[in-house]
């Protein structure tokens, strides 16, 4: 175990831009952005056709959204399409193939994980394990087809985690119940920097970003059934461990440098610097994410059960303060701004809720036209951009506004 | 003066040619692990302002190397097709049509042809698909497939029955067929889906043997050391010995709770022997949810330590070369602990084929 490094080098780590949630559940992976603005009666700014299939969500670089779809009898046609964010014109579309297994539960898709952008590049990984990084115009900047190169990384149910840019670096999480890794890859080349083997185990949560301090350079934070790890993204070495289990479906969120762990109900972790265990500070069974990742509002820890309950826990206790039971059920988690939650369930219910009513309230509804002659469903988590919302589905992508 | 310009034109312009040619030959040679990606970097831009008369070099690099080479040469030329209809200038649309009638140019690269026209002028394509319905690569005839069946949809009687027909001796789709066979059994018509696909319904089996904590995949028990039909071995719990059985599925699935009961950590194997009557590339492709191996002629194709994630027809594409005469393959199955309903099965589904899909052996 490696001491951390986290003062050794600069913070070369992408800050994120006003309006911009350029990865899974925004900037940091925290399902908040400062500058966002949820609105309190949602309604549907535009809609546009997408090419094909996918639960990833959307990510938003300077006012342009990027989506990813894949299409074609097997799926194995893999699109990343540029919109843009104001009025959802397209600005450009590149499709490559699959050059992995596209097989998956006939509910996901192959375009599961989120892409990601250290605000140069987009990252887009598929669930063939096919990796690819554009410039923001369009351009391909490489490619990289991880099954190929690893033959028995797969999961025939889907993989689903998303990557993250730290530095350098692009953290990509291939674990499953054969050959099982998480993959540092050069965001200049898609070369591997670092490869570290993984526990044997399906396992679709996403890794996050953890900083010491506000202005540290971020560690990537790695979770799997086992537990937790902290890695240095820059070189792969793991700086310190959590082994007492976590969700392989839920994935962390961080606040104030504590990482709240989707580990025997919520575990609140504080990591330490000098390599130790993190120390645990709390741990509550009453927050029960099932598949949902938490968000933090505030004081607050927020997330959803298997029933489509939000509980409110204390951030310092884990005390649960109260539960609201919203229209379910979800696939996609919830996002959070000032004091206001958005879910969207499976069926496309946008539900909007008052965090302060005492206890909590669905202050906000807005019912998404789905499709209903393909059952389409709402399965991705919302990106958050100023005061707009972008949901996707198979077949749309949607800015909501207020 | 005008001479001497003019040879210079024409001297700048062969090297930029051979210049955007050497910079396709980068792309076509990335390898596995971005091996090339940091020359392919700058080559891909290169390639890229081209322009579309550089298209014919790329669709020509194509399918010579590694997918992910493809996938460069593959986005070069998205990139280049739209970029030129941005600028509205004109694609070389003969050209890749021509290529695309090509049936020895590799599939990738044919698939490649009929994408950019498809994206260049939609009408076209739609006017060439028609035309793909034989077609050796099984996504390009796919479409004419699906032209067929919706035409058979609009007729009834032995009219509806001959497009279903014709749609069948074209299809290599698992959707499509059994979209097919439904339509045709309501007319009275039976498809032999085994027959179809190449399926391998005759095999015989053997276990059980132990399986406990998962160890079974990597041990050798006897039938990876020798294939002796007469022999009897000390499996898990009491002797065992081979025992034909057949399948009756009409996807070959063959179901190893039947012939040896439904058990937990445990392995079997199933073997066969079919004919080649030549020596020739052909793919076999598994179907399984369990932990599985499979081996031709003794040489292990591949293996895979996954359990109850899902199991679809083709699954797995096993590439591998026949030899003229009996060929027998040998197929491991494992199944684990796992108590819950979804993971009761045992089981795969073997066929022979060649890279199209299309069947090498009728079933046996």
């Amino acid at each position: 175990m490696k001491s951390l490094p986290l003062f050794a080098f600069a913070a070369l780590s992408f800050t994120a831009l006003a309006g911009d949630w350029p990865q899974f559940r925004g900037p940091d992976s925290t399902g908040t952005a400062p500058d966002a603005v949820i609105p309190a009666a949602p309604k549907i700014d535009w809609g546009i056709a997408l090419p094909g299939r996918g639960l990833a969500s959307p990510i938003v670089v300077g006012g342009k959204v990027f989506v990813t779809c894949s299409s074609g009898p097997k799926q194995e046609r893999l699109h990343l399409i540029c919109f843009s964010a104001s009025d959802g014109s397209k600005l450009w579309e590149r499709q490559l193939r699959a050059t992995g297994r596209t097989m998956s539960h006939p509910k996901t898709a192959i375009a599961a994980g989120t892409p990601c952008s250290d605000g140069q590049r987009v990252f887009a990984l598929w669930s063939c394990n096919d990796v690819a990084a554009f410039d923001l115009e369009g351009n391909l900047l490489w490619v990289r087809g991880l099954t190929v190169d690893y033959a028995n990384a797969s999961n025939s149910l889907g993989m689903a985690s998303s990557p993250i840019v730290i530095g350098e670096t692009l953290v990509t999480v291939i674990e499953n119940d054969s050959e099982s890794y998480t993959i540092g890859l050069d965001v200049k080349t898609g070369r591997n920097l670092w490869k570290l083997d993984r526990p044997k185990a399906a396992n679709w949560s996403s890794p996050i970003p953890w900083r010491a301090e506000a202005k540290a350079a971020p560690i990537a934070v790695l979770q799997s059934s086992k537990g937790l790890i902290g890695v240095d993204a820059a070189s792969g070495s793991k700086l310190w461990e959590y082994g007492e289990g976590a969700s392989t479906m839920s994935s962390s969120v961080v606040a104030a440098g504590i990482i709240y762990a989707p580990s025997n109900g919520i575990t609140a972790l504080s990591p330490k610097a000098n390599g130790a265990a993190p120390e645990q500070l709390w741990r509550s069974k009453q927050i029960n994410p099932a598949t949902i990742s938490p968000v933090v509002l505030g004081d607050h820890i927020f997330s959803i059960n298997g029933a489509g309950v939000l509980t409110m826990g204390d951030l310092k206790t884990g005390d649960s303060k109260w539960k609201l039971r919203l229209a379910g059920p979800f696939s996609g988690s919830p996002v959070g701004a000032g004091q206001r939650l958005l879910a969207v369930n499976e069926k496309g219910l946008v539900q909007i809720v008052d965090t302060t009513a005492p206890e909590g309230a669905v202050a906000g509804q807005l019912q998404l036209p789905l499709k209903a002659e393909s059952k389409e469903l709402i399965l991705c988590t919302p990106a958050l951009s100023g005061k707009s919302v972008f949901v996707r589905t198979d077949s749309t992508l949607w800015r909501l506004g207020e | 003066m005008k001479a001497t310009l003019a040879i210079l034109f024409l001297g700048t312009v062969l090297n930029l040619h051979a210049a955007v040619d050497e910079a396709v030959k980068v792309l076509a040679k990335v390898e596995r692990e971005g091996q090339g990606n940091e020359a392919a970097i700058a080559a891909w831009k290169e390639v890229v302002a081209g322009g579309p008369a550089v298209l014919p070099s790329v669709l020509a690099a194509t399918g010579r190397g590694t997918p992910m080479a493809d996938n460069w040469l593959r986005l070069a030329g998205d990139a280049i097709v739209d970029s030129a209809l941005r600028a509205k200038k004109a694609v070389p649309l003969a050209e890749l049509e021509a290529f695309l009638k090509d049936a020895q140019q590799p599939s990738a690269a044919r698939q490649l042809a009929f994408d950019l026209i498809r994206q260049a002028d939609a009408g076209r394509a739609d006017t060439i698909e028609p035309g793909l319905i034989a077609d050796p690569v099984q996504e390009l005839r796919r479409g004419a497939v699906q032209r067929l069946i919706d035409a058979a949809k609009t007729k009834t009687g032995d009219d509806a029955k001959a497009g279903y027909q014709q749609a069948l001796a074209a299809v290599r789709d698992e959707d499509q067929t059994k979209e097919i066979a439904a339509e045709l059994k309501k007319l009275g018509v039976t498809v032999d889906l085994p027959g179809h696909f190449g399926f391998l319904m005759k095999w015989n089996v053997i276990g059980p043997f132990d399986n406990a904590e998962r160890q079974g995949f990597e041990t050798v028990f006897p039938p990876e050391k020798e294939l002796r039909l007469d022999a009897n071995y000390e499996g898990k719990g009491g002797p065992v010995k081979w025992q034909p059985f057949e399948s009756k599925d009409e996807y070959g699935k063959l179901d190893f709770n039947k012939p040896l009961g439904m058990q937990k950590e445990v392995t079997a194997y199933a073997t066969t022997t079919f004919e080649s009557p030549a020596e020739r590339d052909a793919e076999l492709r598994l179907g399984c949810k369990n932990a599985w191996k499979v081996w031709l002629n003794g040489e292990l194709l591949f293996g895979r330590d996954e359990y109850h994630r899902g199991q679809q027809m083709d699954q797995y594409k096993l590439k591998c070369r026949l030899k003229k005469g009996p060929n027998t393959v040998l197929v491991k199955a494992c199944q684990n602990e796992q108590k819950e309903q979804w993971t009761v099965e045992w089981e795969f589904q073997l066929r022979v084929c060649d890279s199209t899909g299309t069947a090498i052996l009728a079933a046996k």
